[in-house]
């Protein structure tokens, strides 16, 4: 039995072969073991799991269904609201608000699929960062190389997962943040489309393209999350009333039929050769010859960065005008010159955002799945400002987002895949898709982790 | 090219809009706020450089 693969560990658990509460506990133990070192969690709850993992053995013991990932730990970024738990979104301000009352409905998803809910992981102070450098809360470590970070804003979710904590976890992703860190951490990550999956009890950063999404150490695990927690759902107003949409029975269906390109222009450019030769295999693997052109990249991200510094400001005004200090320094300024943007500006980039997602559209009439790279680069050192790209000295950071963020400005669903073998430090490909078609992803990535092309990274 | 705000006047449109929306740029932080600003300028002069004709953007909004 492998105590890293969610739908292992709950079969396992469902013909007896463990039971819950021993798959607690060994994962609270790997957490106490590993994470003084990784720093993924901001709270353990160690009570309620074992007492959740009870009943999953309760039922089983009855001879009823203890649900798809009975007994599976997992954890999610402290931004999603944990009842009983304040939600602390990263940062400090929030530390004195109230516990929440209740779970975010994707935690409740999961927990009503009989899985076992062990912790709340760190991430960039109200997800506003691509590192999980906390001031607050401390770095998040990547675990293959601990002076490097994890990736972020998600970096905790990602880490706990990489680092063999716990199988499986959940991120947020508004400019990447799912996505990076899944890809600098060797593991699988999923952004769905835009209201495929219900926010509601998430807190929000960038609302015009917030997504919440799972991260895990297989397709079938990533899968199994993802379908648990599809619906509708009338307390989210993003939240599309569409019909379930079970990925999992379709991994095995194989490529055949689906139109594969490789994005060009922008999605090749300002990569290390390493990234870019990560993205040649996985296209050779899937015999994908073609190449796909999505045109003003550069202004895609100008205008993400526009809407998110506006919107993300507009969440936290009265607490940038009354207690500026109480912000992490890595976010403050940030925020606060989102504050000022023009309202023009804001609408301008919105209007922006219409007609790049009618250019893309066009894309997907000739085109099913579209590779590209996750990051230019691997792993950043922690506190690591500036990279060279190109022969240029760049700010480090904001480069992590340079082909995850024009996607999400327009909500397309991506899947980041760890390509497998390659240098030390892990590197991701995109997997993206038309929206809604988050099934061809499953099915790509699926026949690449069969043919060993894409493989996770996790500790023993 | 892009054109590329002034980052002194960038400064001065901070200094005389914070106070009027009640929002008190510590000293410690202008520098930082006028960078970041600056950079959120330039990216709206690099969108204004594109025409995107009378592309819609209204809100959905249900009664």
């Amino acid at each position: 039995m492998n105590v890293t693969d969610a739908v292992d560990l709950a079969e396992a658990i469902r013909v007896r072969r463990v039971t819950g509460r021993e798959t607690t506990l060994a994962a609270l133990a790997r957490v106490s073991a590993r994470d003084p070192a990784l720093n993924c969690f901001t709270a353990v709850l160690a009570e309620q799991a074992l007492r959740d993992a009870e009943r999953v053995d309760e039922l089983v013991a009855a001879g009823l269904d203890p649900g798809p990932l009975a007994g599976v730990p997992f954890a999610v970024k402290n931004l999603f609201d944990v009842a009983g738990l304040v939600t602390l979104a990263g940062s400090k301000i929030n530390a004195g608000d109230q516990p929440a009352p209740r779970d975010a409905t994707v935690v409740g998803r999961l927990r009503a699929a009989g899985a076992v809910l062990v912790g709340a992981l760190n991430m960039d102070e109200y997800a506003f960062g691509f590192t999980t450098e906390n001031t607050h809360y401390g770095p998040t470590r990547n675990p293959h190389d601990e002076t490097r970070v994890p990736g972020g804003s998600s970096g905790g979710s990602a880490a706990a997962v990489a680092g063999g904590l716990v199988p499986l976890s959940l991120g947020s992703d508004t400019n990447g943040s799912i996505r990076v860190p899944a890809a600098l951490c060797g593991v699988y990550g999923l952004k769905p489309t835009y209201g495929r999956l219900s926010r509601s009890g998430a807190a929000l950063f960038g609302i015009s393209f917030d997504h919440v999404g799972p991260l895990a150490a297989s397709v079938r695990d990533l899968a199994a999350a993802y379908d648990v927690m599809q619906g509708a759902d009338p307390t989210d107003p993003v939240c599309a009333g569409r019909a379930v949409e079970p990925c999992g029975p379709r991994l095995g269906e194989g490529i055949g039929g689906l139109r594969i390109a490789v994005a060009d222009g922008h999605f090749a450019s300002k990569g290390e050769p390493a990234v870019l030769a990560a993205v040649a295999s996985v296209a050779k693997a899937l015999g994908a010859s073609g190449r796909a052109t999505i045109p003003e990249n550069d202004r895609a991200r100008a205008a993400a960065a526009i809407i998110t510094a506006s919107e993300g400001a507009s969440l936290h005004m009265e607490d940038l005008k009354t207690r500026p200090f109480d912000f992490d320094p890595m976010t403050r300024d940030r925020f606060l010159a989102g504050a000022l943007v023009p309202g023009a500006l804001y609408v301008r980039a919105q209007r922006f955002r219409a007609w790049y997602r009618e250019r893309v559209r066009e894309v997907f009439r000739e085109v099913d799945v579209l590779l590209a790279p996750t990051t230019p680069f691997p792993a950043l050192r922690i506190g690591q400002d500036t990279i060279m790209v190109d022969g240029v000295t760049m700010l480090a950071r904001p480069m992590l987002g340079h082909y995850t963020q024009p996607l999400s400005f327009i909500g397309l669903p991506v899947i980041s895949v760890p390509v497998a073998g390659g240098g030390p430090l892990p590197l991701g490909v995109q997997l993206v898709a038309a929206p809604w078609n988050e099934a061809a992803l499953f099915r790509v990535a699926a026949a690449l982790e069969r043919d060993g092309v894409v493989a996770a990274r996790v500790r023993p | 090219m892009s054109a590329h705000p002034d980052p002194a006047e960038v400064g001065r449109y901070v200094d005389e809009s914070a106070p009027l929306i009640g929002l008190p740029i510590p000293r410690e932080c202008r520098e930082g706020v006028v960078r970041n600003l600056t950079g959120l300028l330039a990216a709206g002069f690099l969108l204004a450089e594109l025409p995107v004709g009378d592309t819609e953007t209204a809100p959905v909004f249900e009664p």
